[in-house]
């Protein structure tokens, strides 16, 4: 047993001292400087961490934050297991699955242009929406602004999708596939309808799944921060104002006292989140 | 639907079933033209003339009125901006080899950190596994932004900011493509390395002769996934690279502005073109790796 231990120990050396020395050990740097003053190195309590809950952009950035993963997940996931669903039962080929990861392919810089154009108030979307209205014989002038207005944190709501939406298929078509034909063949002989073959067959299968889906999909609207900072800059309009705007805000300004309690109550959040996600799956 | 005269219930519904597949595929079909639609309009912008180009976009500066249309096919198209870039723009290809540089050392070293320590997870017991394991989990699902200041404080200790060992060396130690291959390992049953060891295999041969040529498909899935995520780098070349000679591609082309908007579209094919093949040839992988890391385990 001792020798197995320390052939495993040889394999895992080289990632766990980088792991160590980039994340683990600086992290608890971190969390040693959130209590500290960021000039002086004073220990100051948690005045740091009162400091972060009463400033505004903080509570506005967790709020967007928060209000984007409670928008853009559910809808990205229903979304994805209903294309996913009608990939699985009319398309066997994989020619839309590519189609529809191609986004994941493209770097977000060399879609900015693009995005501001079809976005702007004198852009093509406007310029789509009013030749429709005028098709339905309607004489509507669309001015709306999209990325100076609310409507900035739907673009954003509609990037992520547009980037993510072949991730999340995949992810589904993989447990959509995991589930035996012969089950979903002897319900329908037993006289189940498709619809029921699905809610009571396939569905209850692939909750599962949801879990890492889930924390897939949410690691992955992190990096939505691509395209709302390279589209919008360092201070979009309030509604797509995220923690991730605020953190690096904070690190240009080198408020590093104020990041380090930033990302220790971030990190700690996420940690439980998933924790608990996980007790809950585990449960299942 | 209501039975036409002279159609059997079987024939009807047979129709059905057509017709419900026919706008299955429509549907689908719409879709995926929707998504492909940005990366189709910049390969018709980048060959349209700068002029044009300008005089559409004209509606989206302060003084313009109207609105953008949009033109697939240019009226003065204009390949020359390819020569220009390729042949005749000295920073561009600093830039271009930046992002090259930073993504290949990227990957080389992740394979040489990851590789053996998801054989260690997947094939091995050993004290603290479990734990060590959640960390890394974790540490895969941390944003960047969390861990920024972290990596920030590590950087500047050892002096590396400002060069490109900032961006490369924390995206080495990257957990995520230790899950990956994880769970590719985990698929070799553990009844052949039995037998290998059983006829006096060492534990190093087993990982290099048995492990590796069975994980292969891992471990494309793990280099085309993290390629794409190389080249798309922002966050991390934002907070640590000051230097502008230095930038990787992605932070370049932003930076261009709109009165050379042909331009900045000829540039975004080239910068997308290395994807674009990384794509192409590794979908398969890509897909494979997706359904690897959503499968439970």
């Amino acid at each position: 047993m001792r020798k197995k231990n320390l052939t495993a120990y040889v394999f895992l050396l080289p990632s766990l001292c980088g792991v160590l020395l980039f994340y683990l050990l600086p992290f608890a740097d971190v969390v040693r400087r959130s209590f500290l003053t960021a000039v002086t190195k004073e220990f100051c309590g948690f005045d740091n961490y009162r400091a972060v809950f009463h400033n505004e952009a903080f509570l506005l950035a967790s709020k967007n934050t928060a209000r984007f993963c409670l928008f853009c997940l559910p809808i990205l996931l229903g979304l994805g297991l209903f294309v996913a669903v009608l990939l699985d039962g009319y398309c066997r080929g994989k020619t839309f699955l590519s189609a529809y990861l191609l986004p994941m392919a493209i770097p977000s810089a060399t879609v900015v242009l693009v995005w501001k154009m079809v976005f702007a108030r004198q852009g093509i979307l406007n310029a789509c929406l009013g030749d429709f209205a005028a098709l339905l014989g309607k004489n509507c002038v669309f001015e709306i602004d999209y990325m100076d207005t609310g409507a900035a944190f739907w673009v954003l709501v509609a990037s992520y999708i547009w980037k993510n939406l072949g991730y999340t298929v995949t992810l589904w078509l993989a447990g959509l596939l995991s589930v035996p034909a012969e089950q979903k063949e002897a319900a329908r002989v037993d006289g189940a309808g498709s619809r029921q073959v699905f809610w009571r067959v396939v569905f209850p299968q692939l909750l599962p799944n949801l879990y890492t889906i889930t924390v897939l999909s949410f690691l992955n609207a992190f990096k939505v921060f691509r395209e709302a900072y390279l589209v919008a800059g360092s201070y979009p309009h309030e509604s797509m104002y995220m923690l991730q705007h605020l953190f690096n805000n904070w690190f240009v300004n080198l408020s590093l006292d104020k990041m380090a309690a930033a990302a220790v109550v971030t990190g700690g959040v996420m940690i439980t989140g998933i924790l608990l996600l996980q007790r809950l799956w585990e449960k299942e | 639907m209501q039975a036409a005269p002279g159609m059997d219930g079987e024939a009807v519904e047979k129709m059905r079933r057509r017709m419900k597949r026919g706008m299955a595929v429509v549907v689908l079909a719409a879709l995926a033209v929707l998504l492909c639609l940005p990366v189709a309009m910049l390969l018709f912008g980048s060959v349209t003339g700068d002029y044009e180009m300008w005089e559409r976009l004209l509606p989206m500066t302060p003084a313009g009125n109207g609105y953008v249309r949009w033109r697939w096919i240019p009226e003065f198209p204009d390949f020359s901006r390819y020569a220009n870039l390729l042949f005749a723009t000295p920073q561009f290809f600093v830039l271009f080899w930046n992002s090259v540089k930073i993504t290949g050392l990227i990957l080389a070293g992740q394979l040489l950190a990851a590789v053996p320590a998801a054989w260690a997870f997947a094939r091995y017991d050993f004290w603290m596994k479990k734990a060590l394991f959640a960390v890394y989990v974790i540490l895969m699902l941390l944003p960047f932004q969390v861990t920024m200041l972290s990596q920030y404080l590590v950087l500047d200790r050892f002096g590396f900011l400002d060069t490109h060992w900032a961006v490369v060396l924390p995206a080495v130690f990257s957990t995520f493509p230790v899950f990956l291959l994880y769970r590719s390992f985990l698929t070799i049953p553990e009844s052949l390395l039995e037998a290998a060891r059983m006829d006096g295999a060492g534990e190093g041969y087993l990982f290099w002769r048995i492990g590796l040529p069975l994980a292969e498909g891992g471990i494309w899935s793990a280099v085309v996934l993290n390629f794409l995520e190389c080249w798309n780098l922002i966050e991390q070349p934002l907070a640590f690279l000051k230097e502008q000679s230095l930038w990787p591609l992605s932070l370049y082309l932003p930076q261009i502005g709109l009165e050379r908007a042909g331009f900045a579209m000829t540039a975004s094919v080239v910068t997308l073109v290395p994807a674009l093949l990384v794509f192409g040839f590794g979908k398969e992988y890509l897909e494979q790796g997706i359904s690897a890391a959503g499968t439970k385990g």
